[in-house]
């Protein structure tokens, strides 16, 4: 929609280009959600793809991914054959609510700074330990991982002026085995829970729950749990204020549905165990 | 900014915040439509350098040194002038085949969504279209037209009344040269914003307008200050006293989150939006009733408090304040007939609000005609009844208003009202301008109108043979703040669905209670989906009592030819059998759910089967009038003039094929003209479903009065009798030889329809489902679905309705509610938290037809749009109970609201 309360673009080439931040300056990359929603207070738009940022970059170290990459863009990613996590990719992508047009325009670091609990490359970073770089207004960086950068419903750790940069996976995150787990209340719907378990060689398991709960958590564990063990850990650590309310699920059934979809990952995990 | 458009170079300057949808609309490309304005329809999707996007999510500054392809140059190259191409391309020629489209206001974004689709997307149209959201169709003929499965019918010549004949208006659709409401504005238009009430019940203290006319663009800002005095109802009916006159065009009391509080008129979107938050508002807040149980308690809140009428009539006298209409009547003795029965079965059952999201939110468009005449352009079902209350209100002689449709984006019941064309014809007064008026998604959901949410508590007696013997219905509907339909709402809701029942003893308690909440209004199926939701579940539990199956059930107690129907009084009516197909659709449904139960559940998940029917009148009750004008031209062409309006409903396919049929002539030689209060001297509106058996018998009079002149005119010139004469090939056939039919024109006549008798027609729905007993998510596997329609005039068409019904219907029983938090304030204010369903959320539904033929309707039709809804909550609810044991009682069965009691069912069955 017309945002008619915007009165300037500023399209910085780099990042000595980038404004002094005032109150009413919004980032903008893909502009998906910005666009999708009055914002009355807004004044200036701040457009990041200006800057020209390559999307992704693979190195032996791992991958790492422009806060501006689009998700058509990671979708289309050719990913060194001996990193196993790689299908999480594309299921993250079909997570996301939007289509495959909006996959076109849409970024990985707008997901993330909108910090929805549903945002399905929340869910990936996360669960693949992923780093946030934030550019500081200063001009110093800072490094903050993804489960302190979502800190709750559209509430990121950014200060004024900050801009996420870019995000770092590490390649052993990538060399894990994965399980996705995923329901809404309808078949394509706003993620309810999703769940993503990953297996290291050495037989450690983590358990990430989003959507379910207002910021993501991950679980580890040195070896699989029994299934009781599991419900414990998950009920430990996860109060039930920290279950997400809104109408794409109450907040029981949220619980439930965390409860059920761990056990499906654990149970998916444990075969095939190294001993 | 330079970029290309359709071929065609284009420099422009965009604002800055300006998204490319309006951008592109601004350069004259009225084919890139706006449902959402928020990415979550699809409606506005345009080719970027060949990729899909949502022009509206796209900044416009973006689109510098790009290729832009909307909807009108998918074909080729093209100028916004030019008419629609000769050569469409595949994928448009496809949707025409199949006509995979109604209302057609989704189409352009469907048609660039489907071009740009690969095959590997094609083969999983449920995650490739889940980004294009169409109200109207159910996404079969859709899927069918993707598929490149074609289904009009193109072989010429023979009756066209049976024939699947496609759209007059199909390749306008399909080439985004259709023009709807707000296509097409003029140049000098104003635009109007409308602030809105934050509270629930609130007083206007005062209103500070000083800043906002200060901003540069400002024409006008109006106040209860500036409003007639005069109340009425949003709620059209052809008598206005159906609906209480309890609204003003602006009201210094709120009586609801979202109410208008001020509009302002300005030269620009933006200035109107600046304007609307510089108004310095003080408001005195009052307590609010949200609670419609509690509305009829000594201590509730009022929402019409007489002591804010001062000078008023008194209003009716009812028994609370807050008592907006109600409902009481008993035939028999029901309680010796409960205390008779072998078995009673009692349950409470909620249906919640729910939204029509026709794609095309409301709109108004309206201005001095040269002689000064106050004309509105409006996206309205009711053409002729908005201009007989715009006279009311304003103190016009009924010649000095006109009102016109363009093509409607979708009604659904939702435009049954007078929600815009008020507040634009006061702006046009004001200023002498043109004022525009287009409402935002959000403000569908949080200012219009919705479904009546209802509480009903059913009781059903019965005898161990399977008799009923007693039925009972008490039923609590929320009006909200304000009373538009609650009256013919709650009337009609506790009508068809006792008259279908042969039971001696019947009762009804309803009330229609006021409330501090967004007002309900017409919704298809006009009440009659809650209360069926809840006679037939009840007769589910009936029937799985008595060890009776629940097709019998409804064999051994639905009214047959020659019960009387009586719902809960023995007034006299006008309700005959005209036709009768409910045995027919009872056993087409059950003998095909037989021969094909549908896939198997995956692993884990229950199955089981269920069933409900729905009896309605063809006809909305007392007076459903429609006037019809036909002529022949002297080229031997056809024009039909009707009031009606058309917004995927069909009716301008229908009407030209009963015309064409009487006169005997090719259909495409005959061309409808609809919607315009000057067109016809009268037209009720297209509600009641009364499209076909009102206003296309209207035509049918109308042509044969045609037909029987044109006959007395060939007789004329050829010297024989008129009866000699007979109109076939598109010639009058005479005893010395055919007449081209352009030898005899040009003649006119007239046709008039008035809406009574009425008859009934009757849908059956069953379902195969899927539940997870953990989740409680459940899945389609089988849906059937019975409609005893009379002659089908339009097979393709009148499926289509079915489908659509039946989709919109799986939307409210299985995910939709218009959720409103305890301070009023509406939260599912976006399509992305108001999930309507999608491509993947519909199964495909086989469509049956009965074989009938109606006494009563135009060439044996009748009406068949709004009742398919009807049956569907209950068929899935009971579905659901067979599969799980759960006996579901409040809508919608969504698996967060389910999963326990589901759950529960399992383990009890264990």
């Amino acid at each position: 929609m017309d945002l008619n309360t915007i009165e300037t673009v500023i399209r910085p080439r780099d990042r000595a280009d980038l404004p002094d931040w005032r109150d009413g300056d919004v980032c903008l990359a893909g502009g998906t959600w910005l666009f999708s929603e009055p914002q009355p207070g807004k004044r200036r738009l701040v457009d990041l793809t200006a800057l020209g940022w390559a999307p992704d970059a693979i190195t032996a170290e791992g991958l790492t991914l422009a806060a501006t990459c689009t998700i058509a863009e990671l979708d289309r990613l050719e990913l060194p054959p001996d990193w196993i996590a790689a299908p999480l990719v594309g299921q993250c992508c079909r997570a996301l609510l939007g289509s495959f047009k909006v996959w076109n325009v849409a970024t990985v670091g707008g997901n993330l700074c909108m910090a929805l609990p549903a945002g399905p490359m929340i869910a990936l970073a996360a669960a693949l330990e992923a780093i946030c770089t934030i550019w500081a207004p200063d001009g110093s960086e800072r490094r903050l991982p993804v489960t302190e950068f979502v800190l709750g419903p559209q509430q990121n750790a950014l200060r004024p002026g900050e801009i996420l940069r870019s995000l770092t996976f590490p390649a052993s995150a990538l060399t894990r085995r994965t399980v996705f787990r995923r329901i809404s209340l309808s078949p394509n719907g706003r993620s309810g829970a999703l769940l993503i378990g990953t297996r290291d060689s050495a037989g450690a398991l983590t358990i990430t729950v989003t959507a379910s709960i207002r910021r993501p958590l991950r679980l580890g564990f040195a070896a699989v749990p029994r299934r009781d063990a599991l419900e414990r850990a998950l009920a430990e650590t996860i109060p039930d204020e920290l279950y997400y309310d809104d109408v794409h699920g109450a907040p029981d059934w949220r619980r439930h549905m965390t409860q059920h979809l761990a056990g499906e990952i654990r149970d998916a995990l444990a075969d095939g165990a190294p001993a | 900014m330079r970029l290309t458009i359709n071929g065609q170079r284009h420099d422009g300057a965009p604002r800055p915040g300006q998204c490319l949808r309006t951008y592109l609309r601004e350069a004259g490309w009225f084919g890139v439509k706006k449902g959402c304005d928020a990415g979550d329809c699809g409606a506005c999707t345009i080719h970027l350098d060949g990729e899909p996007v949502h022009s509206c999510l796209f900044p416009a500054f973006r689109a510098e040194g790009r290729s832009v392809t909307t909807i009108e140059g998918l074909a080729g190259f093209c100028r916004p002038e030019d008419a629609a191409p000769d050569a469409l391309h595949p994928i448009q020629a496809a949707f025409l085949a199949a006509q995979g489209f109604q209302c057609g206001f989704c189409t352009p974004g469907m048609i660039m969504t489907a071009a740009a689709l690969d095959q590997g997307q094609k083969r999983d149209l449920g995650i490739a279209l889940k980004g294009n959201l169409c109200r109207c169709t159910g996404y079969r003929a859709i899927r069918d037209a993707i598929a490149g499965r074609a289904h009009r019918d193109t072989t010429a010549g023979g009756d066209p009344i049976g024939q699947s004949l496609p759209a007059p208006v199909a390749s306008q659709v399909v080439t985004g040269r259709a023009r709807f409401t707000l296509d097409a504005p003029p140049a000098d238009a104003l635009h109007m914003k409308v602030l809105r009430s934050p509270h629930a019940h609130a007083r206007i203290v005062a209103i500070d307008t000083t800043e906002a006319y200060a901003i540069p663009g400002v024409v006008a800002v109006l106040t209860y200050a500036d409003s007639p005095q005069r109340r009425f109802s949003t709620g059209r009916h052809q008598d206005p006293r159906d609906d209480a006159a309890d609204t003003l065009v602006l009201d210094a009391i709120l009586r609801f989150v979202g109410q208008r509080v001020a509009a302002v008129v300005a030269e620009t979107v933006a200035a109107a939006e600046a304007g609307c938050r510089a108004l310095r508002v003080t408001y005195e807040v009052r307590p609010a009733l949200r609670d419609p149980d509690r509305a009829l308690a000594a201590d509730a809140p009022t929402v019409h408090d007489p002591l804010d009428r001062p000078g008023d009539d008194a209003p009716p006298l009812t028994r609370h304040p807050n008592l907006s209409a109600e409902v009481h009547g008993e035939v028999g003795h029901v309680e010796a007939a409960f205390s008779e029965a072998n078995l009673v079965y009692e349950q409470t059952f909620r249906s919640q609000r729910v939204q029509h999201v026709a794609l095309e939110t409301h709109g108004c468009l309206g201005w001095r005609d040269p002689d000064g005449r106050l004309t509105l352009r409006t996206s309205s079902q009711v053409p002729f009844l908005t201009r007989d209350a715009l006279c009311n209100l304003f103190g016009f002689e009924r010649d000095a208003v006109r009102v016109v449709c363009a093509r409607v984006g979708g009604g659904f019941g939702g435009k049954q009202e007078m929600l815009t064309e008020d507040l634009v014809a006061l702006a046009v007064l004001r200023t002498g301008r043109p004022v525009m008026w287009e409402l935002t998604r959000q403000e569908q959901f949080t200012a219009t109108t919705t479904r009546h949410p209802m509480r009903v508590t059913v009781k059903v007696g019965a005898r161990r043979d399977g008799r009923l013997t007693a039925i009972s219905l008490e039923v609590l509907s929320e009006t909200g703040a304000y009373g538009n339909h609650a009256g013919g709402v709650i009337h009609h809701g506790c009508n068809e669905v006792l008259a279908a029942y042969a039971c001696p003893n019947k009762r009804v308690d309803a009330c229609a209670v006021y409330t501090h909440a967004l007002p309900a209004g017409a919704f298809r199926g006009y009440g009659l989906s809650q209360t069926i939701f809840a006679l037939e579940s009840a007769l589910d539990e009936v029937a799985r009592s008595l060890g009776i199956d629940p097709f019998d059930l409804r064999r051994i107690n639905a009214v047959r030819p020659g019960d009387p129907m009586v719902s809960n009084s023995l007034e006299p009516h006008d309700v005959v059998y005209g036709s009768y197909g409910l045995d027919q659709c009872l056993d087409l449904v059950e003998r095909t759910l037989k021969s094909d139960p549908g896939p198997e559940p995956e692993p884990g998940w229950r199955a089981g089967t269920g069933m409900a029917m729905a009896m309605i009148d063809t006809i909305p009750p007392r007076g459903h009038h429609a006037d019809a004008h036909v002529k022949l031209d002297p080229e031997g062409r056809v024009t039909v003039r009707i009031g009606t309006a058309e917004f995927g409903n069909g009716t301008t396919t229908v009407h030209r094929q009963i015309a064409a049929s009487v006169l005997g002539i090719a259909p495409d030689r005959v061309h409808v003209a609809g919607a315009d209060t000057d067109a016809v001297d009268h037209d009720t509106g297209a509600y009641g479903s009364t499209g076909t058996v009102v206003a296309g018998l209207a035509v049918l009079r109308a042509a044969e009065a045609l037909a029987e002149r044109i006959r007395e005119r060939a007789g004329e010139l050829s010297g024989a009798e008129p009866a000699a004469c007979r109109l076939a090939s598109g010639m009058v056939e005479t005893p010395s030889g055919p007449m081209a039919l352009s030898e005899i024109g040009p003649l006119a006549a007239r046709g008039r329809a008035d809406g009574s008798p009425r008859s009934v027609a009757f849908n059956v729905q069953a379902f195969r489902v899927a539940v997870h007993p953990v989740s409680g998510e459940v899945r389609i596997l089988r849906s059937i679905h019975a409609a005893d329609a009379g002659t089908v005039i339009n097979p393709m068409q009148c499926r289509g309705q079915v489908e659509g019904g039946v989709a919109q219907a799986i939307g409210a029983a299985l995910y939709e509610d218009l959720a409103i938090d305890s301070d009023g304030q509406v939260v599912t204010q976006a399509l992305r938290d108001y999930h309507i369903p999608a491509c993947a959320d519909v199964p495909e539904t086989e469509v049956l037809f009965a074989n009938t033929h109606d006494s009563v309707g135009p060439f044996g039709a009748k009406s068949m749009s709004e009742s398919p809804y009807n049956p569907v909550a209950a068929a899935l609810g009971n579905a659901i109970r067979d599969a799980t044991g759960a006996r579901l009682t409040a809508t919608p069965f969504a698996p967060d609201r389910i999963f326990r009691a589901v759950m529960a069912g399992v383990s009890g069955e264990g």
